[in-house]
């Protein structure tokens, strides 16, 4: 399989391409610094999520517990999944009851986590998913490349191929507002013959057993307000204690992953209408793992806004899907590693550790401190190509004589000058795009020696 | 007060002028400086590429070279702060502790120890400003454009002292170059291309030199503006400010 890498080097040979991507996720991050910066208290919204979720990680079974007693109360069934299969089955089951073969989806990047999408195909259920951008993905049979805009690596061209294709839109269409409207009808037709909608949870209320959607198309309450039943799927980790802390967390959410002061649609469900059916299916895979990784538990807190992908410089100019992984980049590649240490060890490299992840995540989490934690950790487990191994134990040695290195260095530069070929050649991945440093003729300590030596 | 020097290996190596401009300014200063032979390299290529078990040997030179200064100078942010989050030996665990407090970057250490108030330093030249990530999110040198806080920046406060230079703007004010160490040449597709759109940005406008705190990131920027033969120079900090 490729690492990401290949998988970037193979998105950056289409140039104007990667431009076109870098440049409108940083239109994003510039909206987000925009909204941010109308906020005076910005920080201290910050801070407060911050330590609102790190309560909520310390007493995580506490709150769950509560939450469930509240929901049980509201007339929710409540259900709990250890893993990707038991949340499947249990949604499956479900459907099952109530002999139903079709569902309308509303986007939840845990089902995509759980690859429920297949797992219903499989078993002769069709699901369409109501997100406009996951409905182009799921027509186009990717995967979303990014948490809130999942079809973002798209142009509106290639979106006008596939609505030609599947939605009989004319060829060649690709006027955003026709193809939308195209959409919208589609998805109208789908909303009115679904008894069953599936939505994401954004937030979980422990202290009322309510939960809140957030999307800004309305399509979550397209879907659970017309079907006969409702599932929300929900990680665990997407409990607060109160009602009140909602306003915290509804502030920071959309500021920081598109700019808008507030997400569109905040949906609360509480309790199912007269004759409908609501469950709640609670799913751990993996998340108890990582909440006992000391180093890694706080990347729980995160509440999925995308900010660190837009601001990322990497991923802006290597595409989501080549972290290939359900959550792209900087935050995926610390939740990545938890889930499968060998499939995703690559991922924590793919970072420059510039930072600047850390500092828009509205919830704090030091994620590039993270990633090179995990790094130390990958390389412990063995998870490291030998080439690297060496070239590091080889470096290691060199450094740790003074005399040995001042002697290679002096043989490299010598080297350098007068053996050019040995370092400017195809070989040498720095020189494919960059030229070598031209060697001065002396060093910083022999030139201190010769001058500063007698003093 | 006596400052030991340490110059990063590739500065050694590669950039002695960018070395000799810090041992010179801070002399012109009035600062006693001592160069400690046996450094060599803080380790951080190693533990960033997740081999920090190995870089014991080299911890423990840079703790006995380093141990007995007021100050520790570093012409390199990346590097400085290397040495303030990770230094630890297990030879000398109280002085390397110790040194993780009084180690500076060298800009850092002009603007908030020496508390440099003018410089005679001349440089008439369009100067472009590269925040270097470590310096910038790491030591905190300017603000970050993603906090909400006021603006400040200690590279272009000491910048403006200089006679003659222009600072020019950028669109992306600290946009990484994507040097980042290893991942130059482990991401060698992705970290060519982040360091040409930084290099755009700053010829773009109009920049004749590119300057900043980090020589690692200057190199990457600087492979990259040879190899498109452009005439934009880059420099070392400490060379423009010790200009005459």
């Amino acid at each position: 399989m490729k690492d990401h890498a290949a998988l970037s080097e193979e998105f950056n040979i289409d140039e104007p391409r990667v431009n076109w991507h870098d440049e409108t996720l940083w239109l994003i991050r510039q909206k987000r610094d925009k909204a941010v910066h109308g906020i005076p208290e910005w920080e201290w919204l910050r801070e407060t999520a911050s330590q609102v979720k790190n309560n909520v990680l310390s007493n995580l079974s506490a709150y769950l517990e509560q939450f469930e007693a509240n929901a049980l109360a509201n007339g929710v069934f409540v259900h709990w999944a250890a893993d990707a299969n038991e949340h499947n089955e249990i949604i499956h089951s479900i459907l099952r009851k109530h002999q139903v073969e079709r569902m309308v989806k509303s986007k939840s990047m845990l089902t995509e986590e759980c690859h429920l999408n297949d797992y219903l195909t499989e078993n002769g259920i069709e699901v369409i998913d109501s997100d406009l951008g996951e409905r182009i993905v799921q027509l186009g049979n990717e995967h979303p490349s990014h948490i809130v805009l999942p079809c973002i690596h798209k142009k509106k061209e290639e979106i006008g191929d596939l609505f030609h294709k599947y939605l009989g839109t004319a060829a060649g269409e690709s006027d955003p507002q026709i193809l939308t409207e195209a959409a919208r009808q589609h998805l109208r037709e789908t909303f009115l013959t679904r008894k069953v909608a599936l939505t994401g949870v954004n937030f979980a209320v422990a202290e009322t057993g309510e939960f809140v959607v957030c999307t800004n198309e309305g399509n979550a309450d397209m879907g659970a307000h017309l079907a006969d039943v409702h599932i929300a799927s929900m990680g665990i980790e997407k409990i607060i204690p109160e009602r009140k802390h909602l306003g915290v967390f509804l502030r920071l959410l959309t500021r920081s992953a598109t700019g808008q002061p507030i997400t569109t649609y905040s949906s609360h469900f509480k309790s199912p209408r007269q004759g409908q059916e609501m469950h709640i299916v609670l799913v751990d895979n993996g998340r108890s793992r990582q909440l006992g990784r000391e180093n890694f538990r706080n990347s729980l807190k995160c509440i999925r806004c995308g900010s660190c992908m837009n601001t990322c410089p990497v991923y802006r100019r290597s595409g989501g899907h080549s972290y290939h992984s359900v959550i792209s980049g900087p935050i995926g590649s610390i939740l990545a590693p938890n889930l499968d240490m060998k499939e995703f060890a690559d991922l924590p490299f793919a970072s420059t550790l510039c930072g600047s992840c850390s500092n828009v995540c509205p919830v704090k989490i030091d994620i590039h401190n993270q990633l090179y934690k995990w790094r130390q950790v990958l390389v412990k487990e063995g998870y490291v190509s030998n080439t690297k191994a060496i070239s590091m134990k080889t470096m290691t040695w060199v450094i740790s004589f003074p005399a040995l290195f001042a002697f290679a260095g002096k043989t490299g530069r010598w080297a350098m000058k007068n053996l050019p070929f040995l370092v400017n050649n195809k070989l040498n991945p720095w020189y494919k795009a960059r030229e070598m440093p031209v060697p001065p003729k002396e060093s910083f300590r022999d030139w201190y020696v010769k001058n500063r030596g007698q003093k | 007060m006596t400052v030991g020097l340490f110059i990063p290996c590739y500065v050694d190596q590669f950039y002695p002028q960018a070395g000799i401009a810090t041992l010179q300014l801070l002399e012109r200063l009035g600062v006693d400086v001592v160069y400690p032979p046996k450094q060599t390299c803080c380790g951080q290529p190693m533990a960033n590429s997740g081999f920090s078990h190995l870089t014991q040997d080299c911890d423990d030179l840079i703790t006995e070279s380093f141990a007995e200064f007021d100050y520790v100078v570093v012409p390199s942010g990346s590097c400085a702060l290397h040495i303030k989050d990770h230094l630890h030996s297990d030879k000398h665990p109280d002085d390397a502790r110790h040194l993780r407090t009084k180690v500076y970057e060298l800009v850092e250490f002009l603007t908030d120890i020496l508390k440099v108030k003018d410089l005679k330093a001349r440089f008439p030249h369009k100067v472009g400003v590269h925040q270097s990530c470590h310096g910038l999110r790491g030591l905190h040198l300017s603000q970050m454009s993603e906090l909400v806080a006021p603006p400040f920046s200690k590279p272009e406060q000491l910048l403006n002292m200089v006679e003659g230079i222009e600072l020019i703007p950028l669109s992306r004010v600290d946009e990484c170059c994507g040097f980042g160490g290893t991942f130059c040449v482990a991401e060698e597709a992705v970290s060519a291309k982040m360091g040409k759109d930084r290099v755009a940005d700053h010829i773009s406008h109009g920049a004749e030199y590119i300057t900043g705190a980090d020589l690692s990131c200057l190199m990457h920027m600087e492979g990259i503006l040879r190899r498109q033969k452009s005439n934009v120079k880059v420099m070392h900090i400490a060379e423009i400010l010790n200009s005459l």
